[in-house]
């Protein structure tokens, strides 16, 4: 009986309900009352802590940004001079030094993370194994801990700045840092990159003609060699042409630590080191995820064309790995970045160091500066997002 | 890091979604609590520190024990919140402490900016440095070009920065979150020079591998009046923190001791029957009992037997009084009469 009502209701005409019951309007009801909820908390929130700071006589604002800082830091970007900059530029300051360890580290963790993911599904047994035994053993420890070993631990192990490791032209290593010799270009060096820029241009020309000409004939082009050729050849030519205008500043050891040449401070060397092996960990296991999760099928049908093995993964497994690997591989990009504040710990100036530590010990202004910082790699982690989501659909199963 | 992290958005949170927290009558908070609450150092021999059984000692340690006796007549009524450099005042202003006891220096923003108030000097600092002897280095002035240690958000790394740009030298500063760290770093050669307040100087060199090895440069480049700090808004309380630490300079001025204290309430001196409460009602007038010096110094000593006991040349800081003798003695310690 109760299912001929109910096919009959369906059948005859929609059935009449109370505007209040339709679970549509229902549902944008509900989402109106949350979003006013949550608008109404923020506002309230952010108003009762503005009463808060006032009543507790706490400075609010954002003034405090123009204020100079006073205050040295040991690696800068850009130019800092702590008699004369202000928190604002200690902010773009740590800022820059987050965004340097992050990109760098993120570089080569992904090297890393890809061949050690390859030598974990290798056939060899010691390859395989150091592969296992590396993930095994950079995943299970924490990464404060790797930090500490790498900065407290290898620190230790450098000679001091008077007995440095003298590596002649390629510079100076000690306790003080790696002193590495600066290049100062002469005249016409501008020459040489225009050279650079022109030269990935037409590189990039030559890979879109090749890639038409074989779609079109069939036949190869051997479009990277030729690209690797011009992105080489071309501002080695303008650098020999304008006649080497090039210098090195050399380090030199002497006084509390070596003068001249570019300094790489150890500070930013361990964080480097322990983010990049950290994560090249985990993105091991994504690579390793990746590749297995590639029908087996793809490559016989792929042998069976008559591609070799190189061809195969290039074209074959490695395009359909790239769709399971991309979007963890994402979540290991933003670890990384986000994990680079623990650089606090070993007084490597990132943004969490001097600007939500120094400035705010020295402004005492903790509810505008956290929420900076917090912006800060909000923004951040949503650009990688961003830019990784794209990368994805770009490399998305395009189905015909 | 976590913990600061979680301090400053817990901070900030506090003040945005807890009801005012600075106007609430601290002492009728801490009656209800039956303790003091009080921020101190994450471990600095005789300031703040905890031995292998989690017993406090030190000097800001002793005033916060003092204030507990004050308000209980038991120097154990209080705990301790161990607090980093940048945590102390956002625990202070979000009420996480009632005190903060901390080596904290008194300066002008801190007290203005903040909503804090300092409610006295019980150590006069300055800041100095510390470097290895076989250096050969005899004065900061040859340390143009040094590597720097120190910790981050303390006043240290603004006296460098104008020292140095004073006299015209250059330097690296690398600015470490916790003072166990710089201390770490340090020894392992990573700077030249350690600096902080002296009085820090000489008890983190016993941390040292080698404290022999390393010697404190006569310079001292900056003022640094260390003190307790309350919120701002409770002027009971604030009279409270102010007028025990007074209190121990009023008794060592005047000879009392923490063995002396009960045969010195029938003192024919009416300078000491005011302190210790057998003349007149200064106690009720900031919301204790009248006995609230005499129970104080009897848990405490007077401020002399204060330094002594954490600081002084029988410690192993060695520390003089030098500044930090009465004022009746060549020194700076002063406190106004109770009367």
């Amino acid at each position: 009986m109760a299912v001929t009502d109910m096919g009959r209701g369906v059948a005859d005409a929609p059935p009449k309900v109370a505007l209040l019951n339709n679970p549509r309007v229902r549902g944008a009801i509900y989402q109106v009352l949350l979003a006013v909820v949550l608008v109404y908390l923020v506002y309230a929130g952010i108003g009762n802590m503005l009463g808060n700071m006032e009543r507790a006589g706490i400075s609010t604002g954002f003034g405090f940004l123009d204020n100079t800082a006073g205050f040295a830091i040991s690696q800068s970007l850009i130019d800092y001079d702590q008699g004369v900059s202000t928190y604002g530029r200690v902010f773009v300051v740590g800022l820059l030094n987050t965004l340097i360890v992050a990109v760098i580290g993120i570089f080569f963790a992904t090297i890393i993370g890809f061949l050690v993911g390859v030598a974990r599904l290798s056939n060899n047994w010691i390859v395989n194994r150091l592969a296992t035994a590396y993930v095994e053993f950079f995943r299970n420890i924490p990464l404060l801990l790797h930090i500490f070993i790498w900065y407290f631990g290898v620190l230790r192990l450098l000679p001091q700045a008077r007995d440095s490791f003298d590596f002649g032209f390629l510079g100076l290593l000690n306790n003080r840092g790696y002193f590495a010799p600066k290049p100062i270009w002469g005249e016409g060096a501008m020459l040489i990159l225009y050279a650079l820029i022109a030269a990935i241009a037409i590189a990039w020309g030559i890979s879109r003609w090749a890639h038409k000409r074989q779609m079109e004939t069939g036949q190869i082009f051997p479009a990277f060699w030729t690209g690797l050729g011009l992105i080489i050849g071309l501002p080695l030519l303008a650098f020999l042409v304008m006649g080497a205008p090039l210098s090195w500043d050399i380090p030199v050891a002497g006084g509390f630590r070596p003068s001249g040449g570019m300094t790489v401070i150890p500070e930013f060397l361990a964080l480097l080191v322990a983010l990049t092996t950290y994560t090249a960990a985990f993105i091991a296991e994504i690579v390793r995820a990746g590749i297995l999760g590639v029908s087996k099928g793809q490559s016989e049908a792929a042998h069976a064309l008559g591609l070799r093995q190189g061809q195969n993964l290039r074209l074959v497994i490695i395009p359909q790995a790239l769709r399971i690997i991309i979007p963890p591989l994402t979540s290991q990009y933003l670890n990384l970045t986000k994990n680079s504040s623990l650089a606090v710990a070993i007084a490597y100036p990132d943004l969490v160091s001097v600007f939500q530590g120094t400035t705010l010990n020295q402004t005492g202004l903790a509810p505008q500066i956290v929420a900076i910082t917090m912006l800060t790699y909000l923004t951040i982690s949503l650009l990688t997002s961003a830019f990784m989501n794209w990368y994805n659909n770009r490399v998305a199963l395009v189905e015909r | 890091m976590t913990k600061t992290v979680l301090t400053g958005v817990l901070g900030a949170a506090v003040l945005a979604l807890g009801a005012s927290t600075a106007s609430a009558a601290t002492l009728d908070d801490v009656k209800a609590k039956g303790f003091v609450q009080c921020g101190v150092s994450q471990g600095l021999p005789g300031f703040s520190n905890p031995d292998a059984d989690g017993e406090w000692s030190g000097m800001d340690v002793d005033l916060c024990r003092g204030i507990a006796a004050a308000i209980f007549g038991d120097a154990t009524a209080v705990k301790f919140t161990p607090l980093s450099a940048k945590e102390r005042f956002t625990a202070l202003q979000s009420g996480e402490v009632d005190v903060l006891s901390r080596n904290t220096t008194w300066t002008m923003s801190r007290d203005t900016q903040l909503g804090l108030n300092f409610a006295g000097v019980n150590y006069y600092d300055g800041q100095g440095f510390m470097i290895r002897t076989d250096m050969n280095i005899n004065s900061a002035l040859e340390l143009s070009g040094a590597s720097i240690c120190t910790n981050t958000g303390t006043t240290t790394e603004l006296n460098v920065a104008d020292y140095f740009r004073a006299n015209n030298m250059e330097y690296e500063l690398v600015a470490f979150e916790k003072a166990d760290e710089v201390v770490a770093a340090y020894d392992a050669g990573r700077c030249d020079v350690y600096t902080t307040d002296q009085s820090g100087l000489y008890a983190q060199r016993l941390k040292l591998t080698d404290p022999g090895a390393h010697k404190v440069l006569p310079e001292i480049i900056s003022k640094e009046p260390l003190g307790p700090v309350v919120r701002q808004g409770d002027d009971q309380w604030f009279n409270i923190i102010k007028w025990v630490h007074n209190a121990t300079l009023n008794a060592e001025e005047l000879g009392v001791t923490m063995d002396n204290v009960e045969e010195m309430k029938e003192s024919d001196n009416p300078a000491i029957r005011r302190l210790l409460g057998t003349e007149g009602e200064f106690g009720t007038d900031i919301g204790l009992d009248n006995d609230w010096a005499a129970k104080a110094i009897a848990a405490i000593g007077n401020y002399g037997e204060i330094f002594d006991r954490n600081v002084g040349p029988d410690t192993e800081l060695a520390i003089g009084r030098g500044v930090n003798a009465l004022w009746s003695q060549g020194g700076l310690q002063y406190a106004p009469p109770i009367r």
